[in-house]
């Protein structure tokens, strides 16, 4: 079978020494920078890792690019909106309906996510430039649907011929009088789809939030970095509407533009995913008072937990109360449901290469299985999404990516409004439930291995020596992982599957992972005859 | 369901909306695959590489291998000759392939990074191992389309790899067409059982088709080999399966070596396999053999035994040029009504080619290269059609309007299948017909009112 021997997988391969094997294959420069990329968790759990720098040149790597996050992430699933992309077909093509952002049109109808729009860059653009072109498929986008705004998503050729996105959004602004706005996000910027989102949190700050102002709510929240892969979105709404909390917008899963037009109202900012949105949190924060906290809705224990948190923020006994019968009565529930697939599944062994925050959450969800996290790391993540905001202040920011810019931001002076006083903010913060992520390598098992921006021979070192009983990651390992007979989970579009946030999205990941790692068909990849030990031949016999 | 689709027409001179292409990297990546022990390699940004394999991985649900040279600003600014010899030097160390396919982006391509000086410079400084070796193809994402991709890189192979070592062999070459390792496994066949040695390139049969053994293998065993590449050179003759995929790399072999070239259509469809059959014929000078015959037989049968259900009917059909070429044939001759041809890749050589098909049968076909699915479903709203033939992208317009859809093309990111059944030749034809009938036959089943559903169809 595809599983390792008992023994091996009790004890598994000693980190040190299997860190060692990883980067001998390699070049001695390529050994020494992964080196630092390649952390067994060390018994404190405090450790120090390199992230959110250049992947090596002929690296097979899981990495895009600053596009990608920008459009293909944090904007592309505004469902209202026409999202045009500047360049050469492709760059739109690959993003057309590829993430499995579901979202549902709104009363007005408006709805794009199943259209590409791109300006379909051709070479004479690249010689005489292409903003008139833009200009014109603005104008034709805005004659044809009328949508109440649109974005501009530059490419690699774009930038480097000199078009200048974020002016002819400004001027085409001016000329159809709806909001038209520009993303600087061309493919070479940054190392990763990271700076990608910086560049998208920049633009909607400035562009969308704030935009309409209506009186506030007592429990009204907006859902940071929410992408809303399979309905994770909806079942988190439904969780949080039966406590009586109001979901005011989602950045950006079953995004709208009037919905993020209106955030800054919220009384509370929860993020999902900390590395892709924490840009907005803060400046949300910094310009209109809205609080926010690092909550996680994937996993039983860990929604509930969020839920709490939820709860000592607004600090209302009716609310709380609320909230403690809904945890009582939904972690019942799935615990039930969950039950005989845990039976399943306990003990055993999982890894996961994934995102700037899921390799994380998802953790969450395995320990409520039963199953041993080994191995984990990010795509795209920074040091803060592995150790913790604390070594926030120590960062250095490279070459690389000094040119994302990082906006200035000032209190609001009419709109700025303090959610909660001084002395609360202070105690919340101390008591970890606001300002506040721990990251994701302190909560991991001491001897675990923590891999930043896995290569694909640190993937195959990794399935060889550990042989975990599954692996988590994305659409370009996928195939390769089970190759090698062993079950991989898709951590990016759920293998077309979900939702699995929440509740009753833990009970259906439970059933998918026991279907993947228990499934009959891996039975079959060694043919009978090759389990027994003699072949017998009754032709070959007589003679 | 595509609501926001208006059924009124505009003239756009710059915005594509769905289209029917994408670039051309993509295609180069997938010719590259077909070499044998060959890494592609992806000049530019990561994203071009990480989406050309995720999208590859859609369709084929395959391992695909590429690397990338991972431009930062700097590399945009300064030139992107360091990444690729810094690429160069880990691709050797870590994956030791035989052949690394550079295929540029429109990064890359706009900076105007001269790939051949790079990659000698790197040969002359010893980057490169004694007997690997280092080809390119220029593929900016800014001309054709993914098809002008894998037509760039099948030439690459020609061109860089092809020698006249010793006279004619008694061998042809076949460019087969960006088609499936299933339908190229079947042109391999044919050849075979008539008796015919070829060189297929490039081959991903035995590369994005291989069987689930519970060990991955980076180099799968399919592919062209490089000695099989070089000796292209000594060939008779080369058969060049659809103009857009593969005219370029028979056109340079009869250009350096005078191997005359013979541009066919995709044998896709009954027609088209009879001219490829014929064509092959020409070089054994023998009729093909009873096996094959009873193939055709067969699939001549299927279309005689149901034309009630195909005649007449209108049908829309996209993607790629060569591929709709042929398909346009065949629906014609199973005695359907091809109304709206359509395909994003720029050219007017499609339009002539699906319009002199069309001349007798559909003289007023709409027949459009460059266009976009956003065009031909405004087409569809205002006339409908019985039946729908493309890609995957195309469900969203057959959801939409409520039409028999087959998938058939690049990509299918939705349904498995292409990989293993061909399309081509004689069998792969009797798969369309089932294909085909098997929607129309579901329609009108669930169309029927009880008292006239027929228990016999």
């Amino acid at each position: 079978m595809h599983q390792g021997s008992d023994e091996k997988r009790e004890h598994g391969p000693d980190p040190a020494q299997f860190v060692e094997e990883v980067v001998r294959d390699y070049p001695a420069k390529v050994a020494r920078k992964r080196l630092r990329h390649i952390v067994p968790v060390s018994p404190d759990g405090q450790c120090e890792i390199q992230a959110n720098v250049r992947t090596i040149p002929g690296i097979i790597t899981q990495r895009g690019c600053c596009y990608a996050g920008c459009k293909g992430v944090v904007i592309g699933p505004i469902a209202d909106m026409v999202h045009i992309v500047h360049g050469p077909i492709g760059c739109s093509y690959y993003t057309w309906m590829t993430r499995r952002n579901q979202a549902k049109p709104r009363e007005d109808g408006q709805y794009y996510l199943d259209y590409c729009f791109s300006t379909d860059m051709q070479e004479d653009a690249i010689v005489f430039g292409g903003e008139k072109k833009l200009k014109a498929a603005i104008r034709e986008a805005h004659e044809i649907f009328r949508p109440k705004a649109i974005s501009i998503h530059a490419t690699c050729p774009a930038g480097l011929i000199g078009d200048d996105v974020v002016r002819v959004g400004d001027e085409m602004s001016k000329e159809l009088g709806i909001p038209v706005f520009g993303f600087a996000c061309e493919g070479y910027k940054g190392v990763s789809q990271s700076a990608g989102h910086h560049i998208a949190n920049n633009g909607l700050f400035k562009h969308v939030v704030g935009r309409k102002d209506i009186p506030p709510d007592g429990y009204a929240v907006n859902m940071l970095g929410e992408y809303n892969i399979g309905g994770d979105a909806w079942e988190i709404e439904r969780i949080l509407n039966r406590c009586g909390i109001s979901i005011l917008s989602t950045f950006s899963g079953n995004g709208s533009f009037d919905e993020i037009a209106r955030s800054h109202t919220a009384n509370l900012n929860i993020i999902q995913c900390h590395r892709s949105i924490n840009y907005m949190a803060e400046m949300m924060e910094t310009k209109f008072g809205v609080p926010w906290l690092k909550g996680n809705f994937i996993g039983i224990k860990a929604t509930s937990k969020t839920l709490w948190k939820i709860a000592r923020f607004f600090e209302d006994p009716a609310l709380t109360q609320r909230i403690e019968a809904v945890i009582m009565e939904e972690e019942a529930q799935a615990g039930v449901e969950i039950a005989p697939y845990r039976g399943r599944l306990a003990g055993k062994t999982v890894a996961l290469f994934v995102g700037g925050s899921r390799a994380h959450h998802y953790q969450d969800l395995f320990k409520d299985l039963g199953m041993k996290v080994i191995a984990a790391g990010y795509e795209f993540a920074h040091r803060d999404d592995y150790e913790g905001r604390d070594v926030l202040p120590f960062l250095k920011v490279d070459a690389d990516s000094q040119n994302i810019e990082e906006l200035k931001v000032d209190k609001d002076p009419e709109r700025y409004r303090p959610r909660i006083d001084d002395e609360k903010r202070k105690r919340l913060m101390a008591e970890g439930v606001i300002s506040t992520y721990g990251g994701m390598m302190p909560e991991m098992d001491k001897g675990a291995v923590v891999i930043d921006d896995i290569s694909h021979h640190e993937l195959e070192k990794l399935i060889e020596r550990f042989k975990p009983d599954l692996i988590c990651s994305g659409i370009k390992d996928k195939y390769v992982i089970e190759k090698w007979g062993i079950p991989s989970k898709q951590l990016h579009n759920y293998d077309y599957g979900g939702p699995y946030a929440g509740y009753l999205g833990a009970v259906n990941f439970a059933r998918d992972i026991d279907m993947r790692v228990n499934g009959p068909a891996w039975g079959f990849i060694t043919p009978p005859w090759k389990k027994k030990p003699i072949l017998e031949a009754a032709f070959g016999a007589a003679a | 369901m595509l609501d926001m689709t208006p059924v009124e027409t505009i003239e756009r001179q710059a915005l594509r909306i769905n289209p029917a292409k994408t670039c051309q990297p993509i295609g180069a990546l997938y010719a590259a695959l077909g070499i044998h022990r060959c890494l592609p390699h992806s000049h530019g940004s990561q994203g071009c590489c990480s989406y050309h394999r995720s999208h590859l991985t859609r369709h084929f649900k395959e391992p695909i291998m590429a690397s990338t040279s991972s431009f930062t600003e700097g590399a945009a600014v300064f030139g992107g000759a360091a990444n690729l010899r810094q690429a160069l030097k880990n691709i050797f160390h870590i994956y030791n392939p035989d052949v690394v396919a550079v295929h540029t982006t429109c990064l890359s391509e706009t900076i105007g990074d001269d790939i051949p000086s790079i990659v000698k410079a790197a040969r002359d400084e010893g980057i490169i191992p004694e007997g690997k070796h280092v080809i390119h193809a220029n593929t900016p994402s800014y001309v054709g389309s993914h098809v002008t991709g894998f037509a760039n890189m099948a030439r690459a192979m020609a061109e860089l790899f092809a020698q006249r070592n010793g006279g004619a062999k008694d061998q042809i070459n076949v460019v087969p067409g960006f088609v499936e390792p299933s339908d190229m496994r079947e042109i391999k066949r044919i050849l075979f059982e008539m008796g015919v040695k070829a060189v297929v390139f490039p081959d991903t049969s035995d590369v994005l088709d291989a069987p689930q053994t519970g060990r991955h293998a980076f180099y799968p065993k399919g592919g062209v080999t490089v000695d099989s590449l070089i000796s292209t050179g000594d060939s008779r003759m080369t058969f060049s399966l659809g103009p857009y995929a593969s005219e370029e790399a028979g056109k340079i072999l009869r250009t350096r070596f005078e191997i005359p070239n013979k541009v066919l259509d995709l044998p896709v469809g009954i027609g088209a396999t009879d001219r490829f059959i014929e064509a092959v014929m020409g070089v054994t000078g023998t009729e093909p053999p009873e096996a094959m015959m009873d193939d055709r037989g067969r699939l001549v049968d299927m279309m005689t035994d149901n034309q009630q259900y195909f005649y007449g009917k209108r049908a829309a059909v996209f993607g790629d040029p060569d591929h709709v070429v042929s398909m346009t044939e065949f629906l014609r001759d199973l005695g359907m009504q091809p109304v709206y041809v359509v395909t994003g890749t720029p050219g007017r050589r499609f339009e002539t080619a699906v319009k002199g098909i069309l001349a007798q049968a559909v003289p007023d076909a709409k027949v459009k290269a460059f266009s976009d699915l956003f065009e031909l479903h405004q087409w569809i709203k205002k006339e409908p059609v019985d039946l729908l033939v493309g890609n995957t992208y195309g469900k969203f317009i057959a959801r939409a309007e409520d039409i028999p859809f087959v998938r058939f093309g690049f990509p299918i990111l939705d349904r498995v299948g292409h990989g293993y059944f061909p399309c081509v030749g004689y069998r792969g034809g009797m798969r369309l017909v089932e294909k085909i009938l098997g929607v129309l036959q579901d329609r009108e089943d669930r169309d029927s009112p009880d008292h006239s559903i027929e228990l016999v169809m």
